[in-house]
């Protein structure tokens, strides 16, 4: 097979996507968690600064999602299928919220009577929460391995089968993450008072995703063996896990120094890191075939042709930097702490 | 019912959903750009008002647009997944392209316009309008370039059998430049413009009628004319070149869409009709030879007839793809109609004074919307049985492994929630649109307002 410095194309491939998919899930990580918390402010102005701490910026921050999902549709057609077809319950689930959380943001505003402020916000909060833990619940599937037949069509039926305990604790795991994210993004962007109810909600976050954390991560270790087959071939890969250690105990040594763009750098780190060991624990698989392992899907019998994966190289390479300038640009513009007065539209 | 057919239903109420709003982005991106452009060149305020108000609406539009596109996205992974298998390799990279090079673009910039009026300098803020514009006007580009694909596959060759067969790309710009990408492009973009620009003379329209806000709106109203007369005469072309080329690529959809029958015999145009399928006979008015005419210039040429295919490989609802078909041309001839006549009123000077005339703007708005769905249906219901032209069936395309109880069960909850996003969107344009600009001159009384207006902009 034709490689690019050594590494075959489809591997470059599940190196993009998963760059991309982690970086959507940091950024749209911290309006999700954001966005769980926002029931516990009980104010109307606590509540219009959270929402216009992230207002300016989700937009493009979900637009990751969209790119992940054309490159990995792009890249691995058969994964795309199979994985989207047989999740087809908490994939339609998290359309709606993502429905429901776009308007709420966008409509809230727009009348001033307060029971309809009070019904987005509720949307509002309910998806944001619902879309972290579908996330985690999709991952916790995708890792758990599911029935494929040998067309790699998945052979599991019914509604619910997509809730395992597995796939809840990492659907928890999700959440808590997330929240502990939003709440660090919160303070970068909020002072006063609310500032100082943030504080107590990040303390509480914190908790939530070490004890979330460990069960999940346990119960893994107790009953799902395929997952731990690559680090005990490679000891060298435990590295990764250790690092991951790390940078959650690092996450609450910066908060109570007060040094909070750090923690924020550190939670991002920690989604990032989680996700490699996701990467480590798949590759070269992105489907387990549970139990006919034969059908199992890997980068290579999912990707696209070697032909359409260097052409979309090209356009991640021009693309990607172009993405990130244009972040860049936003973010800047909208720096800083939320202006209470700041226009809107 | 099974899961083809409630899959489909699914898939075109949700597309058809969607294709409400990103032609109003990208005609009233189109109008929002014209109207900042203007206030910089000219700083007059009253472009300023015009460019906020419709950036208002724009939200909107454009929320809508977007919480309802990524549904798609993921719908041709959840309902279509052998599919989603067989073009991967060609629709997965249109649309990964739209995503890097158009959402990305639109939506970072999009916060810039809507926030950022103070925050930035007005260029920088005029750049990121323009961002926004263009952004949209990519994102067609993109999906409509990978749908004819599926209408006219170019640059590509088969691998694998059975179930593992899969289209894979041999030459990209074969596949981006496809028979009919570059005529259904421009005739889709040009659509989106009348959306827009019609849904704005019809505000204005009744802005002037009421008798509010008229200073502003006969401007608006006449810049906007223009560019809706253009894209009305430009649209017949468009047209015209895509039936071309519908007539020569898929010859079943083109004899389905003129209600023609006979194996290969001169054929007639009508102007309108009734099609029944049983007796293979159109009843209406028409005109004889009139279709020969039309592709070949002259009324003998034969045309290739329904009856020239398999029954197993004709599209089945005929008279719908007719009607469809002949509907949208029906608007697209009213509105060339339309926006002549205002322009020759408006050369005599009585733009403003027929009230009918006005009544009639108010009205249209409606139609290019209309004939954006006509259009779209007669495309789409013309190219059945196939989900791709000649290649994959549609009832092959689905996901083996969904269940007819779920797509039930989403196909309702879309509905649900779609019903409640259109609620919402009608309530809250016709909130915007009662409350009008927000302007702090009352640009209404007289050229001493329009002075102090001006002199305010210095
Ligand atoms: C690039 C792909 C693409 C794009 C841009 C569109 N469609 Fe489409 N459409 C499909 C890809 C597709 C499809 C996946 O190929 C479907 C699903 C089932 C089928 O036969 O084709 C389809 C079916 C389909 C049907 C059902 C036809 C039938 O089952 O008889 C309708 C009415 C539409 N579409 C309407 C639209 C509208 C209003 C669009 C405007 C936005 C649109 N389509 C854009
Ligand atoms: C099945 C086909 C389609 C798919 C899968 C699709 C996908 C999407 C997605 C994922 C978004 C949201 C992007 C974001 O988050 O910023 C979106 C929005 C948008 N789509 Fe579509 N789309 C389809 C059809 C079309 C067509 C035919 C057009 C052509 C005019 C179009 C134009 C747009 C535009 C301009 C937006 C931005 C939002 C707006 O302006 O309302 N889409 N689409
Ligand atoms: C004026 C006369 C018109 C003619 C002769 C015409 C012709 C056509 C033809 C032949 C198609 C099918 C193309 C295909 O299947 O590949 C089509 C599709 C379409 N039309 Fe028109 N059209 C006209 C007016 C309009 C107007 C006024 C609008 C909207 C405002 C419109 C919107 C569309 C759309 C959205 C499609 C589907 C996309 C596509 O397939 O290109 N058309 N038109």
């Amino acid at each position: 097979m034709e490689t690019l410095l050594g590494i075959d194309y489809p591997t470059w491939w599940f190196l993009v996507v998963g760059a991309l998919f982690s970086g959507y899930a940091i950024l749209d990580g911290f309006d999700f968690g954001a966005g769980a918390w926002h029931m516990l402010f009980k104010q109307n102005t606590s509540r219009e600064t959270a929402l216009k701490a992230i207002d300016p910026t989700w937009h493009g921050n979900e637009v990751w999602l969209v790119i992940g999902g054309g490159t990995l549709f792009a890249g691995f057609p058969v994964f795309y299928g199979t994985l989207f077809s047989a999740m087809y319950t908490p994939f339609i689930l998290f359309l709606l919220f993502i429905i429901f959380r776009g308007i709420s943001i966008k409509f809230r505003n727009m009348e001033h009577m307060p029971w309809w402020r009070t019904m987005w916000d509720w949307s509002y909060s309910i998806s944001s929460i619902m879309l972290a833990f579908l996330l985690g619940v999709v991952l916790g599937n995708i890792l758990n391995g599911m029935p494929l037949d040998a067309n790699y069509e998945y052979t599991g039926r019914g509604f619910f089968e997509f809730l395992n305990p597995f796939s809840i604790l990492v659907g928890l795991t999700s959440l808590a993450l997330f929240m502990m994210h939003g709440a660090i993004y919160l303070l970068l962007k909020t002072e006063g008072k609310l500032f100082d109810r943030i504080q107590g909600f990040l303390k509480k976050g914190m908790v939530f995703f070490i004890v979330a954390y460990i069960i999940t991560t346990g119960y893994g270790f107790l009953f799902l063996d395929h997952l731990l087959v690559v680090f005990e071939e490679n000891k060298i890969l435990f590295v990764v896990p250790f690092l991951v250690f790390l940078s959650i105990a690092n996450v609450p040594r910066l908060v109570s120094k007060k040094k909070y763009g750090w923690a924020f750098i550190f939670t991002s780190i920690t989604i990032a890191l989680l996700l490699v060991v996701v990467a480590f624990e798949l590759y070269p698989r992105l489907l387990l075939s549970n139990p006919s392992i034969e059908n199992s899907i890997t980068i290579y019998n999912a990707a696209a042709s070697i032909k359409t994966l260097k052409i979309m190289m090209g356009f991640v390479a021009i693309g990607g930097p172009l993405v990130l300038l244009y972040s860049y640009f936003v973010y800047k513009t909208f720096w800083g702490k939320v202006k209470t007065d700041s226009e809107g539209y | 019912m099974d899961v083809e057919i409630l899959s489909r239903i699914q898939f075109a109420f949700t597309v058809a959903f969607h294709y409400i709003y990103p032609p109003l982005s990208i005609g009233i991106g189109l109008i929002m750009v014209v109207f900042e452009s203007m206030f910089l060149r000219t700083k007059q305020k009253e472009y300023e008002v015009l460019a906020k108000f419709w950036t208002k609406i724009f939200a909107i539009t454009f929320g809508i647009g977007v919480v309802t596109g990524i549904v798609m996205e993921f719908e041709f992974g959840t309902n279509w997944a052998t599919y989603s298998r067989y073009v991967g390799d060609i629709f997965g990279s249109a649309l990964a392209a739209e995503g890097i090079f158009a959402f990305a673009l639109e939506s970072s910039a999009l916060g810039i316009l809507l926030f950022g009026w103070n925050r930035v300098k007005p260029w920088v803020h005029l750049v990121a309008t323009w961002a926004v514009f263009l952004g949209s006007m990519f994102s067609a580009v993109w999906i409509v370039v990978a749908n004819s694909w599926q209408q006219t596959p170019a640059g590509y060759h088969i691998v694998g059998e059975g179930m593992q067969a899969r289209a894979e790309i041999v030459d990209f710009w074969a596949m981006v430049f496809n028979p009919s990408s570059v005529d259904r492009l421009t005739h889709v973009w040009l659509g989106a413009f009348l959306a827009g620009t019609f849904l704005i003379l019809s505000v204005h329209a009744y802005y002037i009628l009421k008798g509010r806000f008229v200073f502003l709106s006969k401007k608006a109203f006449k810049i906007t004319l223009v560019f809706a007369a253009v894209a009305s005469l430009a649209q017949l072309f468009t047209g015209h070149s895509s039936a071309e080329g519908v007539a020569v690529n898929q010859p079943a959809k083109l004899a389905a869409m003129e209600g023609h029958f006979e194996k290969s015999a001169p054929a007639d145009l009508y102007v309108l009709g009734w099609v029944n399928k049983e007796d293979k006979s159109v009843t209406g008015l028409k005109l004889p030879g009139g279709l020969s005419f039309m592709l070949h210039q002259d009324f003998e040429t034969p045309v290739t007839g329904l009856d020239a295919f398999p029954e197993e490989d004709q599209p089945s609802q005929v008279n719908a793809v007719f009607q469809f078909y002949h509907l949208m041309v029906a608007i697209g001839m009213f509105l060339i109609a339309l926006s002549l006549f205002a322009l020759w009123q408006w050369k005599r000077g009585k733009l403003f004074e027929k009230k009918w005339l006005l009544w009639t703007f108010v009205f249209t708005a409606l139609l290019p919307q209309l004939a954006n769905q006509f259009g779209w249906f007669a495309a789409e219901m013309g190219r059945q049985p196939w989900v791709v032209y000649g290649l994959l069936r549609t009832s092959d395309a689905l996901s083996k492994s969904v269940q007819a109880n779920q797509v039930l069960f989403s196909l309702i909850l879309f509905f649900v929630v779609y019903l409640i996003l259109f609620l919402l969107f009608i309530y809250l344009m016709n909130k915007k649109i009662k409350s009008g600009p927000d302007s702090d001159i009352d640009f209404d009384n007289g050229s001493l307002n329009e002075a102090i207006a001006k002199e305010i902009a210095k």
